[in-house]
C-alpha cells in the first residue's frame, strides 16, 4: 500500500515537465557550422581579440586535432559530429545601456521568466549580476561598488579588451589547453564568459554571481570563467544555469579557472539545472566541464560547492590543486539524477603542500533510470607532510532501476598524511518514513523531509539566496517522485 | 626448457611460444579444453598483457617482470624429489592432507590422483583431464574471464598442471586440504599453474595454500585457479604468501557461487616481491556469502596488490571485505576492491574496508573501494584510511610506562591482529599470529620453513624498523 503510494508518487515525479523549458526567439549572429582555424579565426575577430589569445586558441585547436575522445567515465551517449555545431552565436542587437529600460525587452522577460531580478532588487540583495545569455554578456550592473574597490568583475571579452595583460598572464595557468579534450576544445573555441580579479588585501562586499543560459538551438556553449584573487582577498562567486527545452543535445565545455593566491580564499558556488532530456533521454545538455583551481600561496583556500540536477549528462570534476603550505581545498555536491540522466562527477584534491587539508562531501541522488557516479581522486605526494583529508560520499536510492555508484581513488605518497574515505548507499530509511507518517506528514512531504536532510550538510554551504534556490530545485527535481 | 628471444613485444614472444608447443602443452587433455585453450591464447594475442593505462593495473606494472628472459618448463623436467626433505610446513600441529607443486607440476609419491573412502578425488589436474575428463570439462573455464586483457587469458593458453580437488555431496572433509607451491630453479622461470575446486551440495572443504620459493632466482608465477561452490557448500580458503624478493606472483582466483554457499577467504602477504592477488567472487543465487580477508606486511621495495571483485548478481546476499596493510620503507600497495550490485539484487549487504598505515614517507599506498550500484534496497558501505598508528593510543601505552618500541610494536599487532583474529583454524591461527609478530620484529625470514639451507645465500632479513614509525 505505501509500496502503490510510492509508485504513484514517483511515477508523477518522473512525468513531471522541466519547468524552466521555454525558447526566446531573438536574431542571432552565428559561425557557419563547423570547426576549421577560419571558425577559429572568425570568433577571434568577431570578438576584436588581441593576437596573443588568437594564436593561443589555434595552438590549442591544433592539439585538439591530436586527441581523442575520452571514454572512461561511467556514462554512454552517442558519439558527437564536433562538425556539426555553431561554435560562436552572439544577440545581433547589441548596443551598449546605461540602463536596465534600453536592453530589449524579449530578453528581460527571459530573464524573468527564469526568476532573476535583474533589476533594483538585486542591489537589494546586494548581488552583482553579470548576464550571460548565449555566451555574450548582456548587462552587468553594479560596476560602480566594484570598482571603488578595484575589482574587476566583467565579461571575458571585455577583460580581453580592457586588462589583455591580467587575462594573458593567468589563462591556462591552472588549466592549461593540453589538460583534456574538452579543455582542449574550449580553449580553441570559448564565446565569451566571465572574468573576475580581485586586488591585493581586498574583501569583495558582494555575492558575484552570473547566470548563464544555454538559448540558440544547436550552439555549443563553451564559456570559460577566470577568477583571480590576489594575496589576501576573499570573494564569493556563484554561478547558475538553466536551459530552454530543445529536442537536440547541446554540448557545454566549459572552462572555469580559479587562481587563489596568499592567504587569499575563493568561494565558488554552482547551481546547474540545464534540460536533463525528456523522461525516455531524448534531447538534453551534455555537460563536460573542466573546474579547477589553484591554491597557489600559504593559507590560500578554494571551495566549490555545487547542486547539480539538470543535464543529460553531467561530467566534472571541480578540482584544487593544494600548492601554498597550509592551504585548503572544499568541495561539497548534491547531484540529483532522474529519469535517464547520467552524472559522473566528484573531485580531485591534489596535496603538493605542507599541512594541506581537504574536505569532500558529496551526496548523490538517483532515480528513475539513471546512473549517478561519484569518482574522486585524493593524492598526497611525498612533499605534502601532514595532509590531512577527509571524503564522505553518499548515495541515495529512490528506485529500483536506477544505479549509484562509488569511485574513489586514494594515492598516497608519505608517512604523515591521513587519508580517509568513506561511502554508503542505501535507500531511503524505511523507518524515518514510518515516523514522519506516522506523524501525519504525506508520503512526499516526509520523502521531501528526509532528502533536504540528507543533502543540508551541503546546501549549508551555499550563499543564502542561492540555498533557497537550490532547496526549491531539489523539490522539483524530485516533486511527487520521491521527494 | 624453452628460451624465449628478444626484440619482439611480450605479446607476441607468448603467441609464438604457443603455437610451436601447441603438441606438448594439449597433452592428454580432452578435445573441448583444447579448444579453450586455442581461444584463450587467440584472446591473449588480442589484447595482451594488462599495461599501466588498464584500469584495474595502473599502479602494478608487469614491465620491470619482462626484463628477465624466463624459461618455461612444458616437459616437467624439474628434478623430482623427495619433498619432505627439503620443505616443512612450519605449522607443526597442523593435520593436512598436504599436496606439493614445484614448478607447477603436480608431485607424488604413490598415485597422480587419490580418491579417497568418502569419495573425495585429490590429485593433479592434468591427470584428472585423463581420469575424469567429464568432470574437468564440466567447469573447466567456466568462472574465468578471458575476455579482458590479462593474465588469465595466458594461464589458460598455457597451463598444464595444478590442484584438482573434487568434494561429493554431504561430504564435510574434517583435515584441511594444503597445497604447497614451491618455485625452485636455477634460471628465470614462468609457470602457469591452474587450480580447480569443485564442491557439490552440503560439502565442507578446508584449502591453505601456500607459495614459497627455495631459491633467490627470478620467478614469474602466472597461477588461475576456478572454485565452484554448489548449495550450502562452504569453504575456507587461505593463501599464504612468503616468497622471495625476486619472486613475483600473479594469482588470479575466480569463485563461483551457488544457493546459500558460504566463502571465506583470507588473503596474507608476508613477503614477495611482487605479488597481486586478484579475486573474482560471484553471487550467483540468495542467501549466499562471501567474506574477504586480506593483510599484507610489506617493505624493501615489495610490491603487493589486492584486487577484488565481488560481483552481487542475485538477492539478499551478503559480502564483506576487510583488507590492511601495513608498509615499510620503499614498499607499495594498491588495494582495488569492488562490489557490483546488479539489477535485481534487492537486500544486498556489502561492505568493504581498506586501512594503511605507512611507515616512511618512501612507502605508498593506493587504495580504490568501488560501489556500482544497481538495485535500490540494498546497504552498502566502504571506506579507506591511509595513515599512521593512533597518537591517543600510543600516548595511552607510553603513559602505562611502556617503551614507545614496544608501544608501536604492540599497536602494529594489534592493526593485524584484527585480520588475524578471523582465522578459524585453530593451530593455523596460532602459527600465523606467531609469524605475524616475528615479521613485524623483523625476524621472519622467507627461509624460515626452509630445511633446504642453501649454502649459497644468506637468510635474507625483512625488518620494519620500529625507530622509523
Amino acid at each position: 500500500m505505501a509500496e502503490e503510494k510510492n509508485n504513484e508518487i514517483l511515477d508523477e515525479l518522473t512525468q513531471s515537465e522541466y519547468k524552466y523549458g521555454f525558447y526566446t526567439d531573438i536574431e542571432m549572429d552565428q559561425a557557419p557550422k563547423g570547426l576549421t582555424e577560419d571558425t577559429i579565426r572568425f570568433i577571434s575577430a568577431k570578438k576584436k581579440e588581441p593576437e596573443f589569445m588568437l594564436e593561443f586558441r589555434l595552438k590549442a585547436f591544433r592539439h585538439w586535432k591530436t586527441l581523442k575522445e575520452p571514454k572512461w567515465a561511467h556514462v554512454h551517449y552517442p558519439p558527437i559530429d564536433f562538425q556539426d555545431i555553431i561554435y560562436y552565436s552572439a544577440p545581433r542587437k547589441k548596443p551598449k545601456y546605461e540602463s536596465l529600460d534600453q536592453v530589449d525587452p524579449e530578453l528581460l522577460e527571459t530573464f524573468d521568466k527564469l526568476g532573476i531580478p535583474l533589476g533594483e532588487q538585486k542591489k537589494l540583495a546586494g548581488v552583482a549580476v553579470d548576464a550571460v545569455m548565449d555566451s555574450v554578456s548582456v548587462g552587468t550592473t553594479f560596476q560602480k561598488t566594484l570598482e571603488e574597490k578595484g575589482i574587476i568583475f566583467c565579461s571575458f571579452s571585455e577583460a580581453l579588451q580592457k586588462h589583455p595583460e591580467l587575462v594573458k598572464k593567468h589563462i591556462g595557468t591552472v588549466v592549461p589547453y593540453t589538460d583534456n579534450f574538452y579543455a582542449a576544445l574550449n580553449s580553441a573555441v570559448f564565446s565569451d564568459g566571465s572574468f573576475c580579479y580581485i586586488p591585493k588585501g581586498v574583501r569583495c562586499p558582494l555575492e558575484l554571481s552570473t547566470y548563464f543560459r544555454i538559448n540558440a538551438a544547436n550552439t555549443g556553449q563553451f564559456e570559460r570563467t577566470l577568477i583571480v584573487a590576489e594575496e589576501g582577498s576573499y570573494v564569493s562567486y556563484m554561478e547558475g544555469c538553466t536551459a530552454p527545452m530543445r529536442d537536440e543535445n547541446q554540448l557545454h565545455a566549459a572552462i572555469v579557472e580559479i587562481i587563489s593566491k596568499k592567504d587569499a580564499e575563493v568561494k565558488y558556488a554552482t547551481v546547474q539545472n540545464w534540460w536533463p532530456g525528456d523522461k525516455k533521454g531524448k534531447g538534453g545538455v551534455y555537460n563536460f566541464v573542466t573546474k579547477r583551481g589553484l591554491c597557489e600561496g600559504e593559507n590560500a583556500k578554494i571551495s566549490w560547492t555545487q547542486v547539480e540536477t539538470g543535464s543529460a549528462i553531467t561530467w566534472k570534476y571541480p578540482s584544487v590543486i593544494l600548492m601554498g603550505d597550509n592551504s585548503v581545498g572544499e568541495f561539497y555536491s548534491v547531484a540529483v539524477t532522474n529519469n535517464m540522466q547520467q552524472a559522473d562527477t566528484g573531485t580531485k584534491m591534489i596535496h603538493l603542500g605542507k599541512n594541506t587539508k581537504s574536505t569532500i562531501i558529496s551526496k548523490g541522488i538517483s532515480a528513475g533510470l539513471s546512473n549517478n557516479s561519484y569518482r574522486g581522486l585524493v593524492k598526497t605526494t611525498r612533499r605534502a607532510e601532514n595532509a590531512r583529508n577527509f571524503s564522505q560520499c553518499d548515495s541515495l536510492l529512490l528506485g529500483d532501476r536506477c544505479g549509484a555508484h562509488t569511485f574513489p581513488y586514494v594515492e598516497v605518497g608519505n608517512k604523515s598524511s591521513i587519508v580517509e574515505h568513506e561511502a554508503t548507499t542505501s535507500k531511503i530509511s524505511e523507518d524515518q518514513l514510518f515516523y514522519c507518517l506516522q506523524r501525519g506528514i504525506d508520503m512526499e512531504g516526509a520523502i521531501g523531509l528526509i532528502v533536504n536532510g540528507y543533502a543540508k550538510e551541503v546546501l549549508s554551504k551555499l550563499p543564502m539566496e542561492f540555498a533557497v534556490e537550490a532547496q526549491k530545485l531539489l523539490s522539483i527535481s524530485l516533486e511527487g517522485s520521491v521527494g | 626448457m624453452q628460451h624465449i628471444t628478444q626484440n619482439i613485444t611480450a605479446e607476441e614472444q607468448m603467441f609464438r611460444l604457443f603455437q610451436e608447443n601447441l603438441d606438448t602443452l594439449k597433452g592428454q587433455e580432452p578435445e573441448s579444453i583444447s579448444r579453450l585453450r586455442q581461444k584463450a591464447a587467440e584472446n591473449f594475442h588480442k589484447n595482451g598483457f594488462p599495461h599501466e593505462k588498464t584500469e584495474n593495473w595502473r599502479f602494478t606494472s608487469l614491465d620491470p617482470l619482462f626484463q628477465s628472459e624466463y624459461h618455461h618448463d612444458f616437459t616437467n623436467q624439474s628434478r623430482p624429489f623427495d619433498i619432505e626433505k627439503i620443505f616443512t610446513c612450519d605449522v607443526y600441529d597442523l593435520d593436512t592432507f598436504s599436496v606439493t607443486l614445484l614448478n607447477g607440476w603436480f608431485v607424488y609419491k604413490n598415485a597422480p590422483l587419490t580418491r579417497l573412502s568418502n569419495g573425495t578425488i585429490i590429485g593433479g589436474l592434468s591427470k584428472a583431464m585423463e581420469v575424469y575428463p567429464d568432470l574437468v570439462e564440466k567447469y573447466m573455464g567456466q568462472a574465468a574471464n578471458l575476455e579482458q586483457p590479462g593474465l588469465a587469458a595466458l594461464n589458460t593458453a598455457f597451463f598444464q598442471d595444478g590442484l584438482f580437488i573434487y568434494v561429493p555431496r554431504d561430504v564435510e572433509l574434517e583435515k584441511p586440504i594444503q597445497l604447497i607451491n614451491i618455485v625452485d630453479s636455477e634460471n628465470p622461470l614462468m609457470i602457469h599453474p591452474r587450480h580447480l575446486v569443485v564442491q557439490e551440495k552440503n560439502s565442507k572443504l578446508t584449502l591453505v595454500h601456500c607459495d614459497h620459493s627455495l631459491t633467490h632466482n627470478v620467478s614469474f608465477s602466472n597461477s588461475l585457479s576456478e572454485t565452484f561452490l554448489d548449495e550450502h557448500a562452504i569453504l575456507d580458503f587461505y593463501k599464504i604468501q612468503n616468497k622471495g624478493p625476486n619472486s613475483a606472483v600473479i594469482n588470479n582466483a575466480f569463485f563461483r557461487q551457488k544457493h546459500q554457499s558460504k566463502l571465506t577467504s583470507h588473503s596474507l602477504i608476508l613477503n614477495g616481491g611482487f605479488t597481486k592477488n586478484m579475486i573474482t567472487a560471484t553471487l550467483e543465487d540468495p542467501q549466499t556469502s562471501a567474506v574477504l580477508n586480506g593483510l599484507s606486511l610489506v617493505d624493501s621495495n615489495q610490491h603487493a596488490d589486492n584486487q577484488l571483485l565481488v560481483d552481487h548478481v542475485a538477492p539478499n546476499c551478503q559480502s564483506e571485505q576487510l583488507y590492511k596493510g601495513i608498509l615499510d620503507d620503499e614498499a607499495t600497495a594498491v588495494f582495488s576492491g569492488k562490489i557490483m550490485v546488479r539489477k535485481d539484487a534487492q537486500k544486498t549487504l556489502a561492505y568493504q574496508n581498506n586501512k594503511n598505515i605507512l611507515l616512511t614517507d618512501d612507502a605508498r599506498a593506493n587504495a580504490q573501494p568501488q560501489l556500482e550500484i544497481y538495485a535500490d534496497d540494498v546497504k552498502c558501505s566502504h571506506g579507506a584510511t591511509v595513515g599512521q598508528l593512533d597518537p591517543e593510543a600510543m600516548f595511552y601505552l607510553r603513559s602505562r610506562g611502556l617503551s614507545e618500541r614496544t608501544a608501536r610494536q604492540m599497536l602494529m599487532y594489534a592493526f593485524a591482529g584484527e585480520v588475524v583474529q578471523r582465522i578459524s583454524i585453530e593451530p593455523l591461527r596460532e602459527r600465523i599470529d606467531h609469524m605475524v609478530e616475528k615479521r613485524l620484529k623483523g625476524e621472519l625470514t622467507i627461509c624460515d620453513q626452509c630445511v633446504l639451507h642453501c649454502n649459497s645465500k644468506e637468510p635474507t632479513v625483512f625488518n620494519i624498523d620500529a625507530s622509523k614509525l
